[in-house]
């Protein structure tokens, strides 16, 4: 259905500048909304590691200590949640997985990425949409430490992708050969999560 | 887990409610209707002339038992684009476009038992109200308690309702607690949710209680947390933020 018109709707409009930042069906918001499906976990940073591992050559960790010595980039981007809101220019710093991938050997066979979370939470990515500066671990957010509501220590941020990709209490990566669904894709979202091409539910 | 394509459907308006101040209940009936799973919600897409859209979810507060059509209880945001059109425009007999049901987590039904706890705060309440109809409809016994946190008594969404079910003696019992203005003389809660608070109504279940909160994120955090403190197990305790995302 391309769309019953709504009597009497006229609907709120931006300035073209910003419409045409938000993806199809997308609103804008200025605040910073919170969606999660169980407790917020508080891993105390003593504790923290981050893990690559799965079809790599040999697995490495990282400290807290010393995944904060990593070099880092700012970025600025917008998100999309599929819950339908859009917040535009979004700052972070956090450490791109192309310099964590620097220090692993993938096997080429490894193709797909399974981002795993403290609480149990999961999604999958395919690595050649986490590469080259698309996808980074964030643990800050406008200058202060990343807030534990919104992912805090550290999150994935993969702004391309609806925002449930972007795990948040990311504690690692495992490389797998074939796209398995993660947490949210095994519960009708959709395996892939393009909000440009409305990628929502599985089977759009 | 197969799951079925949603497809856009236009649904029929075949009631308005008025539930409080801030709250309309919207029954539409769907001629491509499934039943859902209690907790689960709708997408509502809105189209003007020029083809301008916009969508929100709305969690469904029927049944699945009720055959054929959907209800949505939903907030009206002051400053927000759907839900003032949908409270101030929207009229029986017109047709809106719908998809779902979605979501599969913040979803219970009869089979998963109990005890169950069920905390809502504001409009949070909508989707622990398709579980509640959903178990008197099937005539369950779980154990069941509602916490549920309003500004005042006429914030109170499904007041006689909920109280009409917590007479039944079923095994459900409803607790309320008002953070701005209790009725007159009431001698219950009066402040947020707080783990003192919880404390005393899980007790009965104590850690076996399967939980479900849906509210404001503040509420959703203390409860959760409090939960985490208490030593349940997090795998019991399951979370849906609702509010200014709704709009």
């Amino acid at each position: 259905m391309a769309g019953l018109i709504s009597r009497g709707f006229l609907g709120r409009r931006r300035p073209a500048e910003v419409e045409n930042r938000l993806p199809p069906g997308q609103y804008l918001v200025t605040d910073f909304p919170v969606l999660s499906a169980g407790p917020t976990p508080h891993t105390p940073l003593e504790r923290w590691s981050f893990t690559v591992e799965g079809l790599v050559g040999s697995p490495v960790t990282w400290s807290w200590e010393e995944f904060q010595k990593l070099p880092t980039q700012t970025y600025t981007v917008d998100i999309s949640c599929v819950t339908k809101w859009t917040k535009l220019d979004t700052r972070w710093l956090g450490v791109s997985i192309d310099t964590l991938l620097k220090a692993v050997q993938v096997d080429p066979a490894g193709r797909y990425v399974m981002a795993y979370s403290d609480g149990g939470y999961t999604t999958n990515l395919p690595l050649e949409e986490m590469v080259n500066g698309q996808a980074f671990v964030a643990y800050q957010f406008d200058d202060k430490p990343l807030d534990p509501v919104h992912g805090g220590p550290a999150r994935l941020v993969v702004p391309h992708l609806y925002f449930w990709k972007s795990a948040k209490w990311i504690r690692g990566l495992r490389f797998m050969e074939r796209n398995q669904p993660g947490f949210w894709e095994s519960l009708g979202y959709h395996i892939h999560g393009d909000p440009w091409k409305e990628e929502r539910y599985s089977g759009d | 887990m197969v799951q079925p394509v949603l497809e856009w459907q236009a649904g029929r308006v075949t009631a308005i409610r008025p539930e409080t101040r801030q709250t309309k209940s919207f029954t539409f009936a769907l001629p491509k209707w499934m039943a859902h799973r209690p907790g689960q919600h709708y997408d509502v897409r809105l189209t003007a002339p020029d083809g301008y859209q916009t969508q929100r979810s709305y969690s469904i507060a029927s049944p699945p038992e009720r055959l054929r059509e959907i209800e949505l209880t939903v907030e009206r945001i002051p400053d927000g684009e759907v839900s003032p059109y949908l409270h101030d425009v929207l009229m029986q007999g017109d047709e809106l476009e719908v998809r779902g049901p979605i979501g599969g987590y913040f979803v219970w039904d009869v089979r998963l038992g109990g005890p169950l706890l069920l905390v809502g705060g504001g409009s949070g309440v909508v989707p622990l109200m398709a579980m509640l109809r959903h178990r008197a409809a099937q005539h369950s016994t779980v154990p069941t308690r509602m916490l549920y946190s309003s500004r005042s008594a006429e914030d109170v969404i499904y007041h006689d309702e909920l109280d009409g079910m917590a007479a039944a003696s079923d095994g459900f019992e409803a607790f309320y607690t008002f953070t701005r203005q209790p009725p007159a003389g009431w001698t219950g809660y009066r402040r947020r949710i707080d783990a003192a608070m919880l404390a005393e109504v899980i007790k009965p279940f104590d850690k076996r209680a399967r939980v479900y909160v849906c509210g404001p994120t503040l509420l959703v955090e203390a409860v959760a947390n409090a939960l985490v403190e208490m030593e349940l197990p997090i795998e019991q305790i399951r979370t849906e933020r609702f509010g200014p995302t709704g709009v």
